[in-house]
């Protein structure tokens, strides 16, 4: 499903090199559920950035189900990313002017999907994680928790092969951090590649299988 | 993305942002509305100036007394004055076959009574052909009585306003007034026509022009008004009318003929003139409004630089992005010069309401022109923030960067 092969990344910061990511090379078959782990600066949400193809890598292979990442322009890229990859965020990134359901059908309303089929999507996805009754709340009007779940539902809104979350508990009490946590295991039980950023080991325990990552390399743990 | 959700979506980025949106959007309305009002201003003045030569008849030709030297030689050393216009001038510009009709024209002031009501009165002294010459309407009685123009008759026509200010809400047919030292019985009285050109025709007192020469104890006109059989004939009755007058001042042509053909062209090319000119200098608030949108969007840009990042991680491509931005600025631009026409339309109908008299009115090509060149100029002053905002990395514009 996912196959890095030797990738690189380096950027400048403040006028320092650092260097993100060295000769990394993975392999996520379909279905897996993976922790990458880490100290900060460690470059796992660089390796994140990479596999959503929102970073490109300065070398190296990048296959994406079977697609060569590296030789997409930047249009097929975004196309790749609408389709296959899901994103959910530490900060949600909700957009504060819509509501709930509003911010779900933005992937939707993106890929140009016709507004009857748009509503039965989202109706369906707000059911399914519970948050048929906060359909036309805007982001400040709900919980922690219950924006995050907004967030999820929308990742899930293209039906994606993979979902990418970085620290997607970070902003959240245990609770609703558990709960959040629990939806995306549900999602990866279900078939979705799940991809999670953590530094919370607790978290990084229950994934199927650990990346340790120390100064742009990969440790591959138990 | 469908078009329509593009343009709902930047709808509902406005709406999120409504303070600025409204600033926005006033601009946009000011710069619009004053395009528009201004041009139509211009236009009403022109329209204004060309309706009252109109009103003279374009067939007209006014004779002056004087000459106005343009060309020839220095002015003779001897002082010389023009003569006079006299009635008998004007009986001989009768004769000639390309005229139509000629009134002469006299004009002063005078005290005017009746039953005890007083009152300073223009006084205009002509024959019956002033009637046809300045197209005036009778609504009581009649006009001047055909007839020579060297018999003074006692007989008045008086204007709308004379008459309130005279008879009240009597009848004034047959009854007599004074005009300084003589005695008048009215005749007629004329509809209200409005201005025309130098004088309120609703204001004065019509008087048989030999009348007139024995009131003011003078012989000289204050103008020939001459109509020509048709527009074509003009030249030929001017030519006539100078040879006319040179043969009965002995060979001296101190006359000055104005063509109202001639003039109505000129004042109507010198008001067109305005007009564009006026409404170019209002475009620079177009201008203005159109970069007030591009630093609004820039503004927009740089605030929402998460935005943007999540849009493309939800796989928003450049176009899109770039697409999304320009749609806010067009609607910004065309919902500020649809309210910028609506509030010109509203300026322009209450002056038409207050002043009745004054045709203000937008020229056809204004707020097409104005509304392109608002929505013209929002599409390319929001070219550089959409630009700006499409190609931000998403991995810095998440960051918020």
């Amino acid at each position: 499903m996912i196959r890095l092969e030797g990738i690189d990344r380096s950027f400048q910061v403040g006028g320092e090199w650092v260097h993100a990511l060295r000769e990394i090379s993975l392999e996520i078959p379909a279905g897996d559920y993976v922790a990458i782990m880490g100290p900060s600066g460690s470059g796992k949400s660089t390796l994140l950035n990479v596999i959503g193809l929102l970073d490109r890598p300065d070398r190296g292979r990048y296959l994406l189900g079977g697609v060569d990442a590296a030789g997409l322009t930047e249009e097929g890229r975004a196309d790749l990313r609408r389709d296959k990859i899901g994103f959910v965020f530490q900060s949600f990134h909700l957009i504060s002017r819509l509501t709930a359901a509003e911010n779900v059908e933005l992937p939707l309303v993106l890929a140009g999907t016709e507004p009857r089929v748009r509503e039965a999507r989202v109706a369906e996805l707000l059911q399914q994680l519970n948050l048929s009754d906060r359909a036309r709340h805007r982001p400040d009007q709900l919980s922690g928790g219950q924006r995050q779940r907004v967030a999820i539902a929308r990742a899930l809104a293209m039906r994606p092969a993979v979902l990418l979350a970085d620290e997607p508990t970070g902003n959240l009490d245990l609770t609703s951090g558990r709960e959040v946590v629990e939806i995306l295991e549900g999602m990866n039980a279900k078939g979705i590649t799940l991809l999670v950023v953590t530094h919370d080991p607790a978290i990084g325990g229950r994934a199927h299988r650990r990346i340790r990552m120390v100064d742009g390399l990969v440790e591959e743990g138990a | 993305m469908r078009t329509a959700d593009l343009f709902v979506f930047g709808l509902k980025a406005l709406g999120g942002a409504r303070l600025r949106t409204a600033l926005m959007l006033l601009s946009m309305t000011i710069g619009v509305g004053a395009v528009v009002m201004l041009t139509a201003l211009g236009e009403g003045a022109r329209r204004y100036v060309v309706e009252s030569f109109s009103d003279l008849g374009t067939h007209l030709l006014i004779v002056l007394p004087g000459r106005s030297e343009t060309t020839g030689t220095a002015p003779p050393m001897m002082g010389e004055t023009p003569r006079d216009l006299t009635l008998n001038d004007a009986i001989a510009l009768g004769r000639g076959r390309d005229v139509e009709f000629v009134a002469p024209l006299m004009i002063g002031s005078a005290p005017a009574s009746s039953g005890g009501r007083l009152r300073d009165l223009t006084v205009v002294g002509s024959t019956w052909e002033l009637q046809p010459v300045r197209h005036l309407r009778v609504r009581q009685g009649g006009f001047l009585p055909r007839g020579d123009a060297d018999r003074a008759s006692p007989v008045v026509v008086l204007g709308e306003k004379t008459l309130k200010e005279l008879f009240g809400n009597q009848n004034p047919l047959g009854a007599w007034i004074r005009l300084g030292d003589r005695r008048f019985r009215v005749i007629g009285v004329l509809e209200p026509l409005g201005q025309s050109v130098g004088t309120d025709f609703s204001d004065i007192a019509i008087i048989p022009v030999a009348s007139a020469q024995a009131l003011f104890n003078s012989s000289s006109l204050f103008r020939i008004l001459v109509q020509a059989k048709g527009r074509e004939r003009i030249p030929k009755a001017r030519e006539f009318i100078l040879d006319t007058i040179r043969a009965r001042h002995e060979g001296e042509e101190d006359v000055t003929v104005i063509a109202q053909d001639a003039l109505l062209s000129t004042f109507d090319g010198i008001l067109r003139a305005l007009t564009y000119t006026v409404g170019a200098i209002a475009a620079v608030s177009l201008a203005v409004a159109g970069i007030l949108i591009m630093n609004v969007m820039l503004v927009a840009v740089s605030q929402r630089t998460q935005e943007i990042g999540l849009l493309k991680a939800l796989g928003a491509s450049q176009r899109q992005v770039l697409g999304l931005f320009l749609a806010e600025s067009a609607l910004l631009s065309v919902l500020g010069a649809f309210t910028g026409l609506l509030a010109a339309q509203g300026v322009i109908w209450g002056v038409a309401r207050l002043y009745p008299a004054f045709p203000i009115a937008a020229p056809l090509w204004a707020p097409i022109a104005a509304a392109s060149v608002a929505v013209a100029s929002g599409l390319l002053f929001g070219w550089l923030p959409a630009r700006r905002a499409s190609r931000l990395d998403p991995v810095l514009a998440l960051a918020g960067g």
